[in-house]
């Protein structure tokens, strides 16, 4: 089809026709334009918006502040002992997530590519998918249910002789609890691309292996691992881009007073700072921070992955 | 082919493991399923498990007989419609356009696009543009500032861009505007990637709860998600004032709660047999360039 491109990417007649293409093109950029100008609104503006964290914002007054103040709520959130600890409470949430939720539903697709039987496999794969679409509301609700002082988990650990345990209310169990839902709402839903990348590997490679007497873990090894291998490396850089990106509405929901020692992530900081206490400013000041390494985090795994992978982003 | 011994005792281990797998991603489901139905005193001494102790329907004739709720409800109908179907329409409207080769500005508009993925305003000057526009207790606050996923945008573009040139030239031919060609070919040919994008967007805005949690103050406005999310910390609220007290709030609450998550995923429940491989074959057509 490249072959076939219009005469207007030839350089002598690119100028003449221009004008012609918009003439006759018009509707295409109609078309586009709300979209560009919701974009500019919606998602812009409020970018250009966390200049608050270097002014002095009263509610009600402009949103862009009213005078500069320079780094004033950045010396303060450096000085203030709750960010550290929401910063490190960030960091080992973020890894603990990554250390679990990644490689598991590589291990899933893997375990469910031996299975031969389909209508099998299809009712895994089904009920695996489902906690996925439930709103995180209601895989709140079911955390606090079965981990209540009278729900399932305590009357199961009750009959091996345990002490029942208020889950909810300790922070040593915060962690724990945080990446056992998250992993329980996303383990199937995750595998989708294993799962697809897992069907592409050519079967002849298998039945040369088998020839060559290679069994079925030597098979795992040689072929079937290095075939997925290129879709776990996308998913891992994009999952170090994402680091931080915990899921903040899941912790609101599941956090409280009792377990902010573990619990509280910037996100929530920001947000009990901001929205709770009205300190606008101070909470966007935060939050760009945590914004800036988000973006640099992006930036340079996608970096990465175009060198090492060839396939990046952008 | 003869398979070894270890080949075949990692299979029944396997076998095992996924049905482990499967009982614990269906059990807390259940087991609300089962309190929904269950007695109080039942659930209070921790009997419930998987099946209803002491059946009776009681809690969702309570539920049914408050007004919020019910209010509520339709409250999230309501919003879900609305927000699918302005979601639907912007990101056909970028989609589209982004498809085409011939669109000047094309690689810009996409990384203008794609952008806001990795780089947003941030929760509180979200805040302050969305309460400033006077969006605060009103429907707009929940179906606009959210309405692109850039994500599904992405997945609609490349389904646009497979439609087949010929077809669109054929109809330009003839006489047809880029309207025209919209409506009449693109739009009908696209059918199987709108369906999954409507039910992506219907599902979104089906669960969603924190925009309406921070924008709305009146309890009439709140959609199902805020009732039940009111229920769930508002029972918990209750814990740290002492615990003697606590026992007969948290366990009351219990049934209700039961009753009123197994009303809101009911929707979403009736619909996965059908939207489950919409979801799957979405993903896939993102995977190609995400």
């Amino acid at each position: 089809m490249a072959e076939l491109s219009h005469s207007d990417t030839r350089p002598t007649l690119r100028k003449k026709n221009k004008f012609s293409h918009f003439l006759k093109e018009w509707q295409l950029y109609i078309l586009i334009l709300l979209p560009v100008i919701y974009l500019i609104i919606f998602k812009y503006i409020p970018m250009i918006g966390n200049i608050i964290a270097f002014r002095r914002f009263v509610p009600g007054g402009s949103i862009f502040g009213e005078e500069w103040v320079g780094f004033y709520y950045f010396e303060m959130f450096l000085s203030d002992p709750t960010f550290y600890k929401v910063f490190t409470n960030t960091l080992i949430l973020a890894f603990l997530l990554l250390v679990v939720t990644f490689p598991a539903p590589i291990i899933f697709a893997l375990l469910l590519n031996e299975i031969k039987n389909h209508l099998f496999k299809r009712f895994v794969q089904t009920a695996s998918y489902l906690p996925h679409f439930f709103s995180v509301v209601v895989v709140a609700g079911m955390a606090y249910e079965l981990l209540a002082l009278n729900g399932p988990v305590n009357s199961f650990i009750a009959n091996l002789g345990i002490d029942k345990i208020s889950f909810m209310q300790m922070p040593e169990w915060f962690r724990t609890i945080f990446v056992s839902v998250d992993l329980w709402q996303g383990l199937g839903w995750g595998a989708i691309l294993y799962l697809a990348a897992l069907t592409g590997i050519n079967e002849e490679l298998y039945e040369a292996a088998r020839i060559d007497g290679a069994n079925r873990w030597k098979q795992t090894i040689h072929i079937t691992i290095p075939g997925i291998l290129p879709t776990i490396v996308v998913l891992l850089i994009l999952n170090i881009g994402n680091f931080l990106q915990i899921g903040f509405e899941k912790v609101l929901l599941l956090y409280n007073p009792l377990t902010y020692e573990t619990a509280d992530i910037i996100a929530t900081y920001v947000y009990r700072v901001g929205l709770q206490s009205g300190s606008f400013s101070y909470g966007t000041a935060i939050g760009l921070f945590e914004s800036i390494i988000g973006l640099i985090l992006v930036i340079g795994a996608n970096y990465v992955s175009r060198r090492i992978t060839d396939n990046s982003l952008w | 082919m003869k398979e070894s011994w270890q080949y075949k005792a990692f299979k029944v281990f396997n076998t095992v493991i996924l049905l482990l797998i499967v009982f614990i991603t269906l059990f807390p489901f259940v087991n609300i399923f089962a309190q929904s139905f269950s007695a109080e005193s039942y659930i209070n001494s921790g009997q419930v498990s998987l099946w209803p102790k002491g059946f009776n329907v009681e809690t969702y004739k309570i539920i049914m007989a408050d007004n919020i709720f019910w209010i509520n409800y339709k409250n999230t109908v309501v919003y879900t419609v609305v927000g699918t179907i302005i979601s639907l329409i912007l990101s056909t409207m970028i989609a589209y356009p982004l498809s085409k080769t011939k669109l000047k500005g094309r690689r810009f508009l996409t990384l203008f696009f794609v952008f806001t993925m990795f780089f947003n305003g941030g929760l509180i000057p979200n805040y302050v543009l969305v309460t400033s526009l006077g969006f605060g207790n009103t429907i707009w606050a929940i179906v606009i500032p959210n309405a692109i996923s850039v994500f599904n945008m992405l997945i609609m573009r490349t389904f646009f861009s497979n439609i087949p040139d010929e077809l669109e030239e054929a109809a330009i031919m003839d006489g047809s505007s880029t309207f025209g060609v919209l409506f009449r070919i693109v739009l009908p040919l696209s059918k199987p990637i709108l369906a999954t994008m409507m039910l992506f967007y219907a599902v979104a805005h089906w669960n969603s709860w924190f925009p309406a949690f921070i924008y709305f103050s009146e309890k009439e406005l709140f959609p199902v998600s805020i009732y039940l999310r009111n229920l769930i910390k508002g029972a918990e609220a209750t814990l740290g004032t002492g615990a003697t007290s606590q026992d007969n709030l948290t366990q009351i609450a219990s049934n209700i709660k039961a009753v009123t998550m197994v009303l809101t995923v009911l929707p979403i429940l009736l619909v996965y047999p059908y939207i489950q491989k919409y979801f799957v074959s979405g993903v896939m057509l993102g995977s190609v360039k995400g």
